[in-house]
């Protein structure tokens, strides 16, 4: 594989840029494979990258039934974050804070990681007593954690309304300032290129339409594109999970929504960090480019369509402009919807399932792509060894029957409100 | 923008309603022992299907009245509305 460096650029710069090598092959599926991965997303990606790096299992093939990256790790708003309450949420998500940090160099690819905090807005005395409980959690697992005032708000989000004639006006805020953001589609660019490059199969249009199980055990699977013999198979398809369960029989504690973002047209840089609406549901940042990333609340009903519909958009929207009121002024450039495989308590599963040689990985709510890295990892760690990495083990299936919830918010079953 | 139709008022636009969840789910009867197993399915675990879902809807900023809908979730096409005692 060709390492991309400023020699690189240079040389192929000189070459009008006509013999850059390929970022990875487009190889026919072949008719057995040590294991599989369903989902050319980023946990897909990261999971056989990590399957090769550090299980040094190779014979891989990922299959995704349409391109890699074209499903959530292409829709979110980037966000880095491990602000969690939970241990089992915070340990999880610092570990993948840490791997966001050499991930360029790891990869080789330059996935922007920009750790330029994150700032949780409050709004109500009471509000300010929640963070910091939250923020005091997260230090004893050794997490960043500040508490922000008004004054020091004011220098660093200046354009905030800090009236306080507004309906909703600032108290104060919880910051983690290592989060941040990274730039998608490179990670799953990165990924891909590096599993590529250690012999995984990246097979793109090739739709999985069915399971062979045999006396408990995975056989192989069935494709668009033919029969494919393994004795391992891994989930990676956030929102289209049951319908792949379903071929198995199983029903799982999730729902499909569809969740919106959206960017505006590019301005100067006025907002230095990631800033989030305590009073709502609203998160924005600036791009690189310019453009405000902003999002919000579900649509609120099961859907599978990856786009949304106007009052939700709308709804969010004013949530930024109470925040922000210059954001008024800026014009919609995109607006699209992902698939949330909503859980029931809001924290995933990475876990075995009761087919031998069937593992999944779903209910990423809203947070998928943070964990991205971390996933990847203990995934590859669950499926090669056949027990959950240390990091992963409390997000099992059963804990919805054991009731070791991890419900984060405490908000219910009712995922569409949460 | 859907437009549901509140089998009490009519048709009426999406911002006067408040979404329900899953309709076809049953609460275990009291009637007899219920195992956990019941509970947890009742509870946590969802058919999610791609295509036509019969759902709750609560007409809250109207009648307030709970109906029940059949639509898809593919194309947000609301096929049937009904009553919460109707079959839909």
């Amino acid at each position: 594989m060709q390492k991309y460096s400023i020699f690189s650029l240079i040389k192929n710069a000189l070459t009008n840029h006509q013999n850059w090598d390929v970022a990875w092959r487009d190889p026919e599926p072949k008719k057995e494979y040590d294991a599989i991965i369903i989902g050319g997303g980023g946990h897909g990606l990261a999971t056989a990258y990590y399957l090769a790096k550090e299980h040094k299992i190779t014979n891989i093939a990922i299959l995704e039934k349409g391109w890699i990256g074209g499903g959530n790790v292409g829709r979110n708003t980037t966000i880095l974050r491990s602000n969690y309450m939970w241990d089992a949420n915070g340990l999880f998500y610092e570990y993948g804070m840490k791997l966001w940090e050499n991930l360029s160099q790891e990869l080789n690819y330059n996935v922007m990681y920009s750790p330029r905090g994150i700032i949780n807005l409050a709004h109500s005395d009471a509000q300010l007593n929640t963070y910091a409980r939250r923020g005091n959690s997260m230090r004893l697992n050794n997490i960043d954690a500040l508490m922000l005032g008004r004054e020091e708000l004011k220098k660093m989000i200046p354009f905030a309304d800090f009236s306080t004639s507004a309906r909703f006006p600032i108290f104060g805020a919880l910051m983690q300032p290592r989060g941040g953001t990274a730039r998608h589609d490179a990670v799953a660019w990165g990924y891909a290129r590096q599993a590529d490059s250690m012999g995984v199969d990246i097979i793109q249009h090739c739709e999985v339409t069915g399971f062979d199980v045999k006396d408990g055990k995975i056989k192989g699977v069935q494709t668009s594109r033919g029969d494919i013999k393994t004795k391992k198979v891994g989930l990676c398809v956030a929102g289209s999970t049951s319908l792949l369960a379903e071929k198995l029989n199983m029903k799982l504690p999730i729902e499909s929504h569809v969740l919106q973002a959206c960017v505006s047209e590019p301005v100067k840089p006025f907002l230095d960090h990631v800033v989030t609406f305590g009073a709502g549901h609203f998160y924005c940042s600036q791009s690189d480019k310019g453009e405000m990333v902003m999002g919000g609340d579900l649509d609120g009903y099961n859907s599978y369509a990856q786009r949304g519909n106007l009052p939700t958009l709308q709804h969010v929207l004013s949530e930024g402009v109470a925040m922000f009121p210059n954001l008024s002024r800026l014009k919609i450039l995109r607006t699209w919807g992902g698939i949330m495989d909503m859980s029931m308590d809001g924290s995933p599963v990475i876990d075995k399932s009761h087919i031998a040689g069937l593992y999944l990985n779903f209910g990423w709510c809203y947070g998928g792509f943070k964990a991205t890295p971390v996933s990847g990892l203990t995934f590859a760690h669950t499926i090669a060894q056949d027990r959950p990495h240390k990091l992963n083990e409390k997000f099992k299936l059963n804990r919805f029957n054991t009731g070791h919830l991890l419900d984060e918010k405490g908000v219910g079953t009712k995922t569409w409100v949460g | 923008m859907l437009e549901i139709k509140c089998p009490y008022c009519g048709k009426r636009s999406q911002n006067e309603f408040s979404y329900g969840g899953d309709a076809s789910l049953k609460r275990p009867s009291l009637e007899k022992e219920i195992s956990d197993k019941e509970w947890n399915d009742f509870i946590y675990y969802r058919k999610n299907p791609r295509g036509k879902h019969e759902e709750f809807w609560h007409h809250i900023a109207g009648c307030r009245q709970w109906f029940k809908v059949l639509r898809s979730t593919t194309t947000h096409e609301i096929f049937k509305t009904a009553k919460v005692n109707e079959e839909l």
